[in-house]
């Protein structure tokens, strides 16, 4: 079983020793295991060892390589770590081949050395060369610079220091990092950070724990636990590293963290399974442990944290793509015109040869070429001398502006976030611009638009609801939390002030915390959340999820258990005689305290205290041939067996109560303690009171005596005694449930790995022996504990977990008896309670128990250690093993918690969504809650049609689409509307209110909501275009019940179809596929771990910067790029321009006025800090009105600054420009006595002006740096010209302009020009930009002015009442944001008269824009338009399908007559949540096209069963309770 | 986790840190420059806010233009085609080459007077002095006097690098191409009495080519000493240390051989070859009345359809005659004040629209 499959079943692996001859070597690599052993260790003699003689050769290699230094180690990464990329020798040619790959670098290289051929040589060769090696030589040094940091930071850590144990010197001597070799040993203190993969085989602590953070890896700050390895546990003195003969087989080095797989061959044979638990990641730092021992299995590059290490990504950006589309333009251009210009030379040639010309030279040896010949020779040429055409130094500009504006979003002060103390980070340095081009964002729900903080919010045990009225309070208070002068919140008073709090609160009160805090999700809140939120201290812990504040009932039904049970436990009575419901409530606790892997750390646990006890109860030593013996399956031959198990352990276990083994040993044991001294429970709870001396009193006998008065006069509850008790939860909802328990004064105060510590008022300390822990994994959707009560003795599991889940595993309840029934009546309560709070956007969880008898347990018991012990698909046979035990449950209660929507998301959305945007949510969560949360977060708004596709099967999914398209395409063209209900025919559709005639005029925007499921149809090939084109009818998507991979697909499927930009962002493991797919990936460096962050491009700390960073940032970037990419154009053009028209004027023979090192130096120096600096800081519209009005965002979506036309536009002006300049000049000096350069430096001084002059038009902002580079650009051009003039006569053949511009200086025709020149080149692009500005401002232009107007006063000026700016106010705002909606939506304005705002929802709550943070001028405009009209117009239509129907025909969906027909929906038995939903939506158009919410008896054969059919009762319910509300 | 997984964060434990945040607190600084909040001129352009800018531009180029045509046109120049294209010049019998020496006269009439001193400029058309080739073929080492130049000249002279196993000096097209017309300008005085105009042929080429950029080889003795080894270019009649008989313009520093080696820019282009200086303020240099032009027809250029001209004319500040800047100025500065009228009925409708135009720079 343990044995290492391809070291069992292939007689001649390759696998163990990968290395040898070459040959073998990369068959070797494939092997899918490695053999680690002691480096202390001697070679083993050949007999010891398990693969026998025949195998010697194999194993004499094998000793080659654990010796370090030997030829083992090219096989076994030592612990250096290099993440360099060149060596000192290696940097020139594999940086220059590298270099080689970006194809501009090649062409520019060959054209340099074309210039070595003399026939076609323009420049001096050495000179061509000079702007390539520049070029290169700059991207050289950063790389080199880039290279030497990494090398410094590897240095920095290949010289920490670690303990690490020394054979010469017999104990642990301090190594470097870079020293430490697989198989050494290392011995880790606290706080240490572990230098590789250890496998973890002694620690300090005396349960064989060791606690280690992960941050460094994952960014989660909890602490993780590990474990000694089986077998090393249980060593009484000090691991000694010299005597580990033990030999471990593990699997090759992955990138997996979440996986290890491997065992241990001990000496004598034995082996054990080793599993993550084991190994120490190299990166994570110990904790809470004083010191560990462990050997190295991977080091260095061969650990998991560096296997998992990728690069920074390389994204190609949607600009870069079409830029390189305009190169390949500029190429043809290129070629063109030196066609052209060959072809003239050789009609010149022809021309002039024969005629003797005297200005013709002859070849060197006096003859002369054939036309054919100089033309394919000026061919060549002209492509040397033209070749600016093809900016060379675009790519570099561009990425030196990238950069920079990376560090810029870096700097930015407002994407800082205080808490966590983290800006935004940009991991991918070249895709900038594309934040400005999106338009679609997926994005993830839990953690993204939530917080991912839970807060307990309401319970129901056994059919009871709680609905915690006090609590709700409590929060409503945190979010009034603003101003100071409320009254104190009670928080974590006393219990006597609580009760006076809780007792006398009213049902009543329902509704108005109901309404209130449906109020609150939308605005407000934010504010108030951010305040209390600045004091929190840890993780999971602030005062809002802490302090809860218990329902006054089910408190006093807590704490009436808690008594019985401590008069029933003091006068030793069998604890029968609680109520069922009573011991429900306890056992719902108890569950809610234990069922969990919450860790309690106190700051100041005493960690000496523990290891004492350690001393004193360590059992007799046991071998490690005992233990073995002990655990091998070979002594569980069944089910029956179970009995016979315990005698055998009984011999080595008497007397010792706590064992620092693994969970099966403590099960076993447990076991075997109910079976000898069912008191001995006692004895434990009572040796764990005594550790801690504040809890020993309820345990002494007389201490417990029941007292009624207890209540008050029993010590205060648990939370004012230890403050600092905190609790470490790997899942926040763990977290609120525990500090929900504390608040019922049922406190977890100790996590052992075999035991936890409940502690209760009356009965004390209650320690629970925990048998088994079977952890969460999503497929199970739940997780369980396996422990033996206390007080009763049995053996409980106790199950927490989703409620779809949950709920299919209860034991079936027999109708017949009496108790049955009431289960059943219990159950579907639990069910009503449930739904309600899903639909309130509750995240639900349902716990339940069940109770197994001995035998049960130890037929399970059996199965489940060899799982465990299983080395192969040791998960899988685990999680059949927790399926087996997770039934029959009995149901105790359920809790809503509630996962609070983060800062600013709703007004996040309403602004991403303004700016032109689509989202889609993708959430793995149900379609409940995740519509819940949709509405709350003002993704679904009041007034849309939401279109729900749930499908249970391939052809109803098809069938829906259809349905629905049918229904889109009819309502898309204004005025078809009113005919599809009816020439749909059939009339399957019974729209449920008649809607009034004019409703039909503006039509709401549509929201797509659909289930994972659905999904999967949905996107197979035959009706992915289906569903893509209705998803794109919709203005918001939301995904439900998805897989990562779904949401993967989702966004593959919309980045390829529809060709749009995509955004995703995320922040746990399950969304990295999908930002790894989209173009721009967006992690949220949240709690859930930095997976999300890693594979990402930006990380941002919460999902509000994600406005911020699109809509200021993104746009900046894109609109500054594109200007200086089309400004790069126009300059290269404009400039070959010149040279061109100067070719007929001298015979087409590629010679050039001006001199060439202005033409080499040119693009490098002269012209190029400017449109940097303006590349760098331009802003075309300032961020505060960006902010204002998003719809500016769609500028870059529609790629407004860089089209193709305004690519051509560009060329044809510089053309025009280049034609300017040069025949002014041309003309002022023709048939003058100017020489070639006298004449060529003016033109050069003019071009030079002219892309000045022409970057001032396309500067938007002017700072000190653009004047200050401006200037510079020009005074270096006159400088540089002035010292090459004046530097050296003779130099610089074959053209000498030798004191040229000296002479220029004092020529007034020269200053003429210069000022000539550009000028009438430049004004008709201003004169064009004027009338443009003037008579068609494109909206960035209105909001530049806008704000510029505004500026001097405050940033929201009042806006200019006569000129509403196009697209900023409100008629087309949303409009366009609704790709469904066509023209008439822009009617809505029209008639908002029609539904008088006297409606409920209308007077109550504020319109939702209004109490946004932002208090944009356009945007109070559209929504106090929008206020008195939207809300108003309930549009609730829930067009039912009528049961039996196959096809369905879209109703009309639309506006109800009135809110009290609303009221009414319930009783038309359409599908409850539906219903429920659509009230608590705000009365939003719903248009229901669901499957598995048809009554589930009248299903239709075609179509397969789907998820479990609602309870029909259960909905009439659950509708009349929604309905109750309002 | 390559980026993120260096030294400082196994030692902070954090994420990576941006740049410029290694502090504990990662809180970017609030400055102007790191916020993008630069205090910065943002101008909008529309037609109310460019329209003072085409009114500006406007009023300064057309007084600019006025000026220069003016002064351009107070310029005295006669031009006077002397190839002898047409049959009835007196310069069409050199057209054919074997009339050598080929003098031939013509006469001319200045209906003004020149006043100041005037320049005497030879013209040639269709002579592509800066063909590519052309342009490169010459060795200002040599013609700077380095005397390993002037034995071994640069190759770029190839195919007048060497001739006879020569060095040729001064070497290359252009110097091979030098201009070798003699021009003598002569005032008929009372019908047939001729007095020949004084022409300075020193100060025509720059100083800085004289004395820095051109010298002849280094020595003492004669030219011709200096210049042994050396062979004439081929197209010359006499070596290059024959071509005056004043010591400071023979050789390399021969004036009319720098001007001709300043290579042109344009096809059509001339080059000065005589001043004629004013010798009293009393007498205009050149009197109005008639004039003879004596040449000594050398120059080949019908076989390329060139032109060969004699060019006097005076100079003002701008330099020579050219009407063509000042109707640029004027045009441009009427155009651009025709702009700016428009763009001002456009901002004045627009402004009854609209009221974005009240935004001034």
């Amino acid at each position: 079983m343990e044995r290492d499959p391809a070291a069992g079943e292939d007689p001649a692996p390759p696998d163990r020793r990968p290395q040898g001859r070459r040959g073998r070597r990369r068959r070797r690599r494939e092997s899918r295991t490695r053999t680690v052993r002691s480096n202390l260790q001697p070679p083993p003699p050949a007999s010891a060892h398990e693969e026998g003689a025949a195998q010697g050769a194999r194993r004499r290699r094998r000793w080659w390589w654990w010796r370090p230094g030997r030829g083992g180690a090219q096989h076994l990464a030592d612990n250096r770590l290099k993440t360099t990329k060149y060596t000192l020798l290696s940097f020139v040619p594999k940086n220059l081949f590298e270099q080689f790959h970006r194809l501009a670098n090649v062409y520019f290289v060959l054209i340099a050395l074309l210039n070595f051929v003399p026939a076609v040589n323009a420049f001096q060769p050495g000179l061509a060369l000079a702007p390539v090696l520049f070029i290169l030589a700059v991207t050289a040094f950063k790389d080199l610079w880039e290279d030497y940091s990494r090398h410094r930071s590897d240095q920095e850590i290949n010289h920490l220091g670690c303990l690490v144990f020394s054979r010469e010197e017999k104990q642990y001597v301090n190594r470097f990092w870079r020293e430490i070799r697989v198989g050494d040993f290392v011995r880790l203190r606290c706080n240490e950070i572990i230098p590789a993969d250890v496998l973890l085989l002694s620690s300090s602590n005396p349960d064989g724990l060791c606690h280690i953070e992960t941050a460094n890896l994952d960014g989660e700050t909890n602490l993780k636990r590990r474990q000694v390895v089986r077998g090393f546990s249980e060593l009484v003195s000090e691991f000694d590293p010299l005597t580990f003969t033990s030999v471990i087989e593990c699997e090759r080095p992955n990138n997996d963290l979440s996986r290890f797989r491997g065992c241990i061959t001990h000496e004598n044979g034995k082996k054990a399974g080793l599993h993550k638990e084991n190994l120490l990641l190299r990166g994570c730092t110990v904790r809470n442990t004083e010191a560990v021992v462990g050997i190295v299995i991977y080091a260095g590059h061969e650990t998991k944290a560096l296997l998992n290490s990728s690069g920074p990504r390389y994204k190609r950006s949607m600009l870069e793509r079409q830029m390189n589309c305009d190169v390949l333009w500029c190429v043809l251009l290129l070629v063109c015109t030196c066609l052209f210009s060959a072809v003239g030379h050789g009609v010149w040639v022809r021309r002039y040869q024969e005629k003797k010309a005297l200005f013709d030279v002859p070849e060197a040896d006096g003859g002369s070429l054939s036309p054919v010949t100089a033309a394919v020779y000026s061919f060549l040429t002209m492509i040397i001398v033209l070749q600016v055409l093809i900016p060379v130094s675009l790519y570099v500009s561009i990425e030196i502006v990238k950069v920079c504006q990376v560090y810029f979003i870096n700097q930015d002060v407002d994407l800082y976030d205080e808490e966590t103390d983290s800006q935004l980070q940009c991991r991918a340095l070249n895709i900038t611009e594309d934040l400005g081009q999106i338009r679609y964002i997926f994005s993830d729900k839990t953690g993204t638009l939530t917080e991912n903080r839970m807060v307990f919010r309401r319970c129901t045990v056994s059919g009871m609801e709680y609905s915690h009225d006090a609590n709700a309070q409590r929060l409503a208070r945190y979010q009034e939390a603003d101003s100071d002068s409320e009254e104190p919140v009670p928080r974590g008073g006393s219990l006597s002030q609580r009760g006076s709090i809780g007792s006398h609160q009213s049902v009543r009160l329902v509704h108005r915390t109901q309404s209130t805090r449906s109020h609150r999700r939308t605005g407000s809140r934010a504010e108030a959340r951010r305040a209390s939120m600045l004091s929190k201290h840890t993780a999971f812990s602030s005062p809002m999820e802490t302090d809860i504040t218990p329902d006054p009932k089910l408190l006093e039904k807590v704490s009436e258990c808690d008594r019985c049970l401590a008069v029933a436990r003091h006068q030793q009575h069998p604890p029968a005689h609680l109520s069922p419901e009573l011991s429900d409530v306890f056992d719902f606790f108890i569950a809610l305290t234990i069922c969990n892997t919450v860790v309690v750390t106190a700051p100041d646990q005493p960690r000496q205290k523990v290891r004492v006890r350690f001393e004193q109860l360590k059992s007799p030593v046991k071998t490690l041939e005992g233990l073995l013996r002990r655990l091998s399956p070979s002594r569980l031959t069944g089910c029956g067996s179970a009995a016979s198990l315990f005698p055998a352990k009984s011999s080595s276990k008497s007397g010792s109560s706590f064992l620092p083994v693994l969970s099966a040993d403590s099960a076993l044991l447990g076991l075997e303690e109910k079976l000898s001294q069912p008191a001995q429970a006692q004895a434990v709870a009572s040796e764990g009171c005594g550790e801690d001396g504040w809890a020993s009193q309820p345990c002494a006998p007389e201490g417990c005596a029941p007292d009624p008065c207890a209540l008050e006069r029993a010590p205060p509850p648990p939370p004012p005694k230890d403050p600092e008790l905190r609790y470490e939860a790997e899942s926040p909802d763990e977290a609120a449930l525990v500090y929900a328990a504390r608040a019922y004064n049922c406190a977890l105060v100790q996590r052992l790995q075999d035991r936890v510590a409940v502690q209760l008022p009356h009965l004390g300390r209650l320690t629970f022996p925990l048998l088994h822990t079977l952890g969460f994994d999503s497929t199970r959707k739940r997780m369980s504990v396996v422990v033996r009560h206390p007080l009763t003795q049995e053996i409980q599991v106790y199950t927490k977990g989703a409620d779809s889940v949950v709920m299919d595993l209860l034991l079936p309840c027999s109708p017949d008896d009496a108790r049955g029934r009431h289960q059943k009546k219990i159950r579907s309560k639990t069910q009503n309670y449930l739904n309600l709070y899903a639909v309130e956007g509750l995240r639900t969880l349902c716990i339940a128990k069940r109770v197994l008898s001995k035998e049960e347990y130890a037929c399970w018991l059996q199965s489940h250690l060899e799982a465990e012990s299983a080395v192969d698909n040791r998960e899988e046979l685990l999680s059949q093993s927790a399926i087996r035990l997770e039934t029959n449950l009995h149901l105790l209660g359920a809790t809503g918690v509630e996962d609070r929507l983060q800062d600013g998301v709703p007004e996040t959305i309403a602004k991403l969504r303004q700016a032109g945007l689509q989202i889609w949510v993708l959430t793995g969560d149900k379609q409940e809650t995740a519509v819940n949360i949709a509405h709350a977060c003002k993704l679904l708004d009041q007034d849309e049609e939401v279109i729900t596709l749930n499908a249970d099967s391939q052809e109803a999914c098809a069938a829906l689409l259809d349905q629905c398209l049918a229904y889109v395409q009819a309502r898309t063209p204004p005025g078809a509307p009113e005919k599809t209900p009816a020439g749909g025919a059939g009339g399957r559709f019974y729209p449920l209110l008649r809607l009034p005639p004019e409703a039909a005029a503006p039509r709401p925007c549509l929201s797509l909501v659909i289930d994972g499921r659905s999904l999967a149809y949905a996107l197979e090939k035959s009706l992915e275009d289906k569903f893509l084109f209705l998803a794109k009818q919709c203005r918001s998507v939301l995904c439900c019940r998805s897989t990562p991979l779904q949401k993967s697909m989702v966004v593959k499927l919309v980045r390829s179809k529809l060709k749009a930009m995509t955004l995703a962002i995320g922040d746990g493991a399950n969304d990295v596929s999908m930002i790894q797919v989209a173009d721009v990936g967006v992690g949220i460096s949240g709690q859930e771990g930095m997976q999300a962050v890693m594979a990402s491009d930006f990380a941002v700390p919460r999902f509000r910067y994600l406005e911020r960073l699109l809509i200021v940032h993104g746009h900046w970037c894109y609109s500054r790029l594109a200007n200086m990419v089309l400004y790069f154009f126009y300059k290269n053009t404009m400039f070959v321009g010149l040279l061109f028209w100067f070719q007929f004027f001298c015979g087409f023979s590629a010679s050039a006025m001006i001199d060439q090192w202005y033409l080499i130096f040119f693009n490098l120096l002269f012209s190029s800090l400017p449109q940097l600096v303006t590349g760098v800081l331009d802003k075309d519209v300032p961020a505060e009105a960006l902010l204002a009005q998003p719809q500016l965002y769609r500028s870059g979506q529609n790629m407004e600054e860089y089209r193709p036309r305004t690519f051509w536009w560009n060329m044809a002006d510089a053309a025009f420009q280049s034609l300017v300049c040069f025949f002014i000049p041309y003309l002022a000096y023709y048939d003058s006595d100017a020489d070639v350069f006298t004449w060529g430096t003016p033109i050069t001084a003019i071009a030079l002006l002219t892309f000045l002059l022409h970057l001032g038009i396309e500067t938007k902002t002017w700072t000190w740096l653009n004047w200050t580079a401006c200037g510079f650009s020009a005074l270096l051009f006159f400088t540089v010209a002035f010292v090459y003039n004046s530097s050296c006569a003779t130099c610089y053949p074959p053209s000498n302009p030798y004191w040229t511009m000296q002479t220029l200086t004092g020529d007034p025709l020269f200053y003429l020009t210069c000022l000539i020149a550009p000028i009438t080149a430049l004004l008709p692009r201003l004169f064009f930009k004027a009338l443009q500005g003037s008579l068609f401002p494109t909206q960035l232009q209105r909001a530049r002015q806008l704000a510029k107007r505004s500026s001097p006063r405050k940033p929201r000026a009042p806006r200019d009442p006569r000129g509403p700016l196009p697209g900023a106010p409100s008629p087309d705002t949303s409009e366009p944001s609704c790709p469904g909606a066509s023209a008439p939506a822009s009617q809505d304005d029209a008639s908002p008269g029609s539904w008088p705002p006297g409606a409920p929802e209308a007077s109550e709550e504020p319109s939702p824009v209004d109490v946004s943070v932002d208090v944009s001028v356009p945007l109070r405009e559209a929504s106090g338009r929008r206020a008195p009209g939207r809300p108003s117009g309930p549009r609730a239509a829930v067009p039912e399908r009528r049961s039996g129907d196959s096809r369905a025909k879209p109703a009309r969906s639309g506006r109800t007559a009135s809110l009290s027909s609303v009221f009414s929906l319930p009783h038309f038995g359409s599908p409850g949540w539906i219903s429920s939903l659509s009230l608590v939506g705000g009365l939003g158009g719903v248009w229901q096209l669901s499957r598995s919410s048809l009554h589930g008896d009248k299903r239709e054969a075609e179509f397969l069963p789907g998820p479990p059919p609602p309870r029909d009762g259960d909905l009439c319910g659950l509708g009349q309770r929604a309905a109750d509300y309002f | 986790m390559a980026m993120s997984y260096n030294s400082k964060d196994e030692v902070d434990g954090g994420p990576p840190c941006a740049p410029g945040g290694a502090a504990k607190n990662r809180r970017p600084d609030n400055t102007a420059f790191k916020q993008q909040r630069l205090p910065a001129w943002q101008p909008i352009l529309t037609a109310g806010t460019v329209l003072p800018t085409f009114f500006i531009i406007g009023l300064i180029f057309i007084p600019i233009g006025i000026g220069i045509f003016v002064t351009s046109n107070n310029i005295r120049e006669i031009e006077i085609d002397y190839t002898g294209i047409d049959p009835s010049s007196p310069c069409n019998k050199c057209l054919s080459r074997n009339v050598t020496p080929c003098i031939c006269t013509i006469n001319f009439t200045l209906e003004q007077s020149f006043e100041g001193n005037v320049f005497m400029y030879y013209g040639l058309s269709n002579f592509y002095q800066n063909h590519r080739r052309y342009v490169k073929s010459r060795d200002d080492s040599q013609l700077n006097g380095d005397p390993t130049a002037l034995l071994n000249p640069s190759k770029e002279c190839e195919p007048y690098r060497r001739n006879e196993d020569k060095p040729i000096a001064p070497c290359g097209a252009i110097a091979n191409s030098m201009f070798n017309d003699t021009l003598e300008l002569f005032l008929v005085v009372n019908g047939s009495f001729s007095t020949a105009i004084p022409l300075k042929k020193k100060g025509i080429a720059w100083w800085t080519d004289k004395n820095v950029k051109f010298r002849n080889p280094p020595g003492e003795g004669p030219l011709q000493e200096r210049f042994k080894d050396t062979t004439k270019p081929v197209n010359w009649v006499k070596p290059v240390y024959l071509l005056d008989s004043d010591q400071d313009n023979n050789g390399f520093i021969n004036e009319d051989f720098i001007v001709w080696m300043r290579t042109a820019a344009l096809p059509t282009f001339r080059k000065l070859y005589r001043i004629i200086e004013r010798k009293s303020d009393l007498h205009p240099t050149l009197p109005a009345g008639d004039y003879f032009l004596n040449i000594k027809y050398n120059y080949p250029v019908h076989s390329f359809d060139g032109r060969k001209r004699m060019i006097l004319s005076t100079i003002s500040w701008m330099g020579g005659k050219n009407p063509f800047l000042g109707i640029a100025y004027i045009t441009t500065g009427s155009i651009s004040f025709l702009l700016g009228v428009v763009l001002l009925v456009i901002n004045h409708k627009y402004r009854n629209s609209s009221n974005t135009a009240d935004i001034t720079i």
